[in-house]
């Protein structure tokens, strides 16, 4: 740890789930002073969400693959000195002068309790994994609907069940597990409805055998599914939910190979709650607004591009898990672990421990492991008829509850064409979640059946920010300036609630699902 | 929008017109704007001219575009926090008043019966009801609707020469993907305005200045009016490259609170400067202590284009017979843009000219070397 605050941290991690953890561990354990942020009060990410120990839970790896994985690298850090900032939300890195890097974060449990940090180092690992897509279709915004990612969220840290019949819907290899842990948690699951097929993994066998793992992975959660009686519809996709209240059933539609629904063939299943996704969005901003390079993955979202040794473009600045690619947390370990090493033998001149046989041997593991991933993307890449499913009513960004049909007008009659100007125009991505929920459909909204450009995931500010504690950045008086805004924050409170009674309460929206960690 | 303008006003005037973009609409400077259209910070001049005229002309738009474009009389409110500051605000409104301003005094005890939530440390300032605000994206894209069938609208195609005849006068553009032929080109281009200049074969030194804006969570109407401190006024007409920041503050329609203002002239350079955050933030909740708890949703930096005097560049250009230019208006292009378009549009029929347009000629400045 630094001998005194001015002096910077070699390095500070941000995420503190599979990836980010191993990373640290892996540099402190070298000699590294490291910093590691979260905004979660305990490490784990999305993937080993557990619950508070408040909680009492006897068996919480009742839910859990790996957990013994997960368990050693928390005793790992508890072994260290590394410097566990939970509850701090990043808001952005910037580079200062002399090589450091600044990490600006707010604190408390929602970023809301004011107090700013800024976090210096030398190096920066970004390891704040992804969040849920999901694609919109009518009456998504009942309540009942949940994230499938924040369903499996909410099962793992409260231990509660969105429903007691609950549709599984969407598409990627989470809805597998998704529906067998609400059936192992007593939930009745109808259907699983998976929008691709699972035949084009099929197409690639040696990728398959190279990765037993993840075949050992499927068939467990396909044995449990069984063992459930639970049915997965292939080709298939819930294009309508029924519900005035809340969902109580919803029509499931077979799919042509371009997902557009087959006439005639929706069929309405019973069911209380509908769990939805459709894969994960490597959460980059952070990286984006110092200028890292991205890549685009085969099921069409933004990664970043990485070197060999998961530095990014910029010099400094490494990333690990699925901000390069969505891959599991298997293969975030193995990338945080990667990075450390690379950092430390940067940080001590050391370059001889880059070139380790355990480096290589991560190496084989990690590029074995990417194939698997970009053949999992492809075979789970959306395809372009899904906008079928959209009626000019169906509310496609649910912050500011914009229509298809607005998002249509906008382009077709006042001239948008892209993701950018359609928000300008109708607002779409100006709420709360900027368009992390509402973004991958209006850039295919906006391409008209084109080709659809990867969205550039910019957001210099990545979670709000009060401006009290903006204006009071870096000077002396800080904390009294924070203070004062404590205060105001009362006033503010005031103005809010004053606000939604004026626009009438917003509809109880789906728990957004996967907000990742950092 | 400058564009969108000149398109309107041309083919109200009867003229078919082709718009040309390498974008969408509203794609550039337009969609960074927070849609001022204002006369409270201007000095006597051929600006202020241009913006009466244009501040009536909105008037009259407003009643031809949706509501959704959100035009708001609201009036602007310039504040001082001293007594010298407030001596140099009222001599400023008088010569603004025997231009055509209304401008009226506040004192600082009648200050909150205007902004309720504004700070009491402030000497008094000065109401100008002639401000207005509109959504600028969005205004513009009505307006090329409501233009009509005479206006063809070609997105997404970026000029990539200009057609001319044989003694050099303009017969149209060329794109990647054909040919446009008319007798007049309008370079409406705002920042890039210099760029299609040279594909003319003239120089018109158009330069960027960055500037940030902050967006809010939204609230009610915390803030009624557009509210500036004085300093704002000295910012937008100094020439310096060097960071300078004023605070602007403003609530919308739609909820948001849009906080300015910061010019430096850093290129194209979008990337996050923590420091004009700071300085933006402190600026607003110093005017609005009660916006310290409300959250900043996002921010976004916008180029303004930027002419060495200040003024834009409107007319013909002596140069090359049928070219025009409309760009350079710095931080107030969305406000003088009906203006400019009735102008252009005058050139182009031939009509009287509806002010002394000699200031903004785009000739104006000594070629570079």
């Amino acid at each position: 740890m630094p001998t005194s605050a001015s002096e910077p941290y070699d390095l500070a991690v941000i995420g503190a789930g599979p990836a980010g953890l191993s990373g640290a561990v892996t540099a402190s354990e070298s000699g590294l002073s490291v910093a590691l942020l979260d905004t979660s009060g305990q490490v784990g990410g999305q993937f080993y969400r557990h619950p508070a120990p408040a909680l009492g839970a006897v068996r919480p790896e009742a839910l859990h693959h790996d957990w013994s994985a997960f368990t050693e690298l928390c005793r790992r850090q508890r072994a260290s000195d590394i410097a566990h900032l939970a509850g701090h939300h990043v808001w952005a890195v910037t580079r200062e002068g002399g090589g450091v890097w600044a990490v600006h974060a707010v604190t408390g449990a929602d970023g809301d309790g004011e107090r700013p940090v800024c976090v210096r180092a030398r190096a920066v690992l970004l390891a704040t994994g992804a969040y849920e897509r999901q694609l919109p279709f009518p009456a998504w915004t009942l309540p009942g609907v949940v994230g499938a990612g924040g369903a499996q969220a909410m099962l793992k840290s409260g231990l509660a069940l969105p429903g007691r019949r609950v549709v599984v819907a969407g598409s990627g290899p989470l809805l597998l597990a998704v529906a067998s842990s609400l059936a192992a948690a007593g939930a009745r699951v109808p259907a699983v409805v998976e929008a691709s097929g699972y035949l084009r993994y099929a197409r690639h066998p040696r990728v398959l055998a190279a990765n037993p793992h993840k075949l050992a992975e499927a068939a467990t959660h396909g044995a449990a599914l069984l063992r459930h009686g639970v049915r997965v519809r292939t080709r298939s996709a819930v294009i309508q939910v029924h519900g005035t209240e809340r969902v109580e059933a919803v029509t499931v539609a077979r799919l042509d190979p371009s997902w557009r629904p087959v006439q005639g063939s929706g069929r309405r299943i019973e069911c209380d709650a509908l769990a939805v996704g459709h894969g994960l969005v490597p959460q980059i901003e952070l990286a984006t607004t110092v200028g890292c390079a991205t890549r685009r993955t085969a099921d069409g979202t933004t990664a970043l591009a990485l070197d060999d040794l998961q530095e990014t473009s910029v010099s400094g600045l490494w990333a690990a898990g699925e901000t390069g690619g969505v891959g599991g947390a298997q293969l975030a370990q193995i990338e945080g672990e990667l990075a450390g090493t690379a950092i430390t033998a940067r940080l001590l001149g050391r370059p001889r421990l880059a070139r380790s046989g355990r480096v290589d041997e991560l190496c084989h593991h990690r590029d074995r492991m990417r194939v698997f991933a970009d053949v999992m993307a492809a075979a789970h890449a959306a395809g372009p008829g899904w906008a079928h499913w959209l009626t000019d009513d169906t509310d496609v960004c649910r912050c500011e509850e914009v229509t298809a049909g607005r998002v249509r007008e906008a382009i077709d009659d006042l001239g948008a064409r892209d993701a950018r100007t359609v928000k300008l125009l109708t607002r779409a991505g100006m709420g709360w979640c900027q368009g992390r929920m509402c973004g991958a459909a209006v850039a295919c909204l906006a391409a008209g059946g084109g080709a659809v450009p990867p969205p550039d995931e910019r957001r210099p500010l990545a979670v709000p920010v009060p401006l009290g504690v903006l204006g009071a950045l870096g000077s002396p008086q800080g904390a009294a300036v924070a203070a004062e805004g404590a205060e105001a924050v009362v006033v503010a409170e005031g103005l809010r609630a004053a606000e939604a009674t004026e626009r009438g309460a917003v509809p109880d929206a789906a728990d957004p699902a996967g907000k990742a960690d950092g | 929008m400058v564009g969108a303008a000149c398109a309107y006003y041309a083919a109200r005037s009867g003229l078919t017109v082709t718009v040309l973009d390498r974008g969408p609409v509203a794609g550039g400077t337009t969609g960074a704007g927070e849609g001022n259209l204002l006369v409270s910070d201007k000095e006597p001049g051929p600006e202020l001219e241009l913006a009466l005229l244009s501040s009536q002309l909105w008037r009259e738009l407003a009643e031809l575009l949706p509501p959704v474009t959100e035009y708001e009389p609201k009036g602007g409110l310039v504040v001082a926090s001293g007594e010298a500051g407030m001596a140099a605000l009222r001599d400023f409104a008088a010569g603004q008043e025997n231009a055509g301003v209304t401008a009226h005094e506040i004192p600082a005890d009648r200050l909150h019966d205007l902004e309720p939530h504004l700070t009491p440390a402030l000497a008094g300032g000065f109401h100008y009801p002639q401000d207005a605000q509109v959504q600028p994206a969005l205004a513009a894209a009505h307006l090329l609707k409501a233009a009509g069938e005479r206006v063809r609208l070609r997105l997404g195609e970026e000029v990539t020469g200009l057609l001319t005849g044989a003694s050099g006068e303009v017969r149209g553009v060329r794109t990647a993907s054909g040919e446009v032929h008319g007798p007049y080109v309008v370079n409406a281009a705002g920042t890039w305005g210099g760029e299609l200049a040279r594909l003319a074969g003239v120089e018109l030194p158009v330069l960027p200045r960055r500037g940030f804006v902050l967006v809010t969570e939204p609230l009610p109407r915390v803030v009624r009016h557009k509210v500036y401190a004085a300093d704002y006024v000295a910012d937008v007409a100094s020439g310096s490259a060097a960071l300078q920041t004023s605070a602007v503050v403003e609530g919308t329609p739609a909820g948001p609170v849009l906080i300015g203002a910061s010019r430096e002239r850093v290129g194209y350079d979008r990337s996050l400067s923590v420091e004009v955050l700071r300085r933006l933030a402190a600026g607003a909740t110093a005017l609005f202590p009660a916006l310290a708890g409300v959250r900043v949703m996002r921010t976004y930096a916008g180029f303004r284009p930027y002419l060495p005097d200040h003024l834009p560049a409107i007319g013909p250009d002596p140069r090359v017979p049928g070219l025009l230019h409309a760009c350079g208006h710095e931080g107030a292009g969305i406000g003088l843009a009906p203006a400019t378009g009735l102008v252009i549009a005058r050139y182009l029929t031939g009509g009287e000219p509806l002010l002394d347009t000699a200031p903004f000629r785009p000739d104006r400045f000594p070629a570079a070397v």
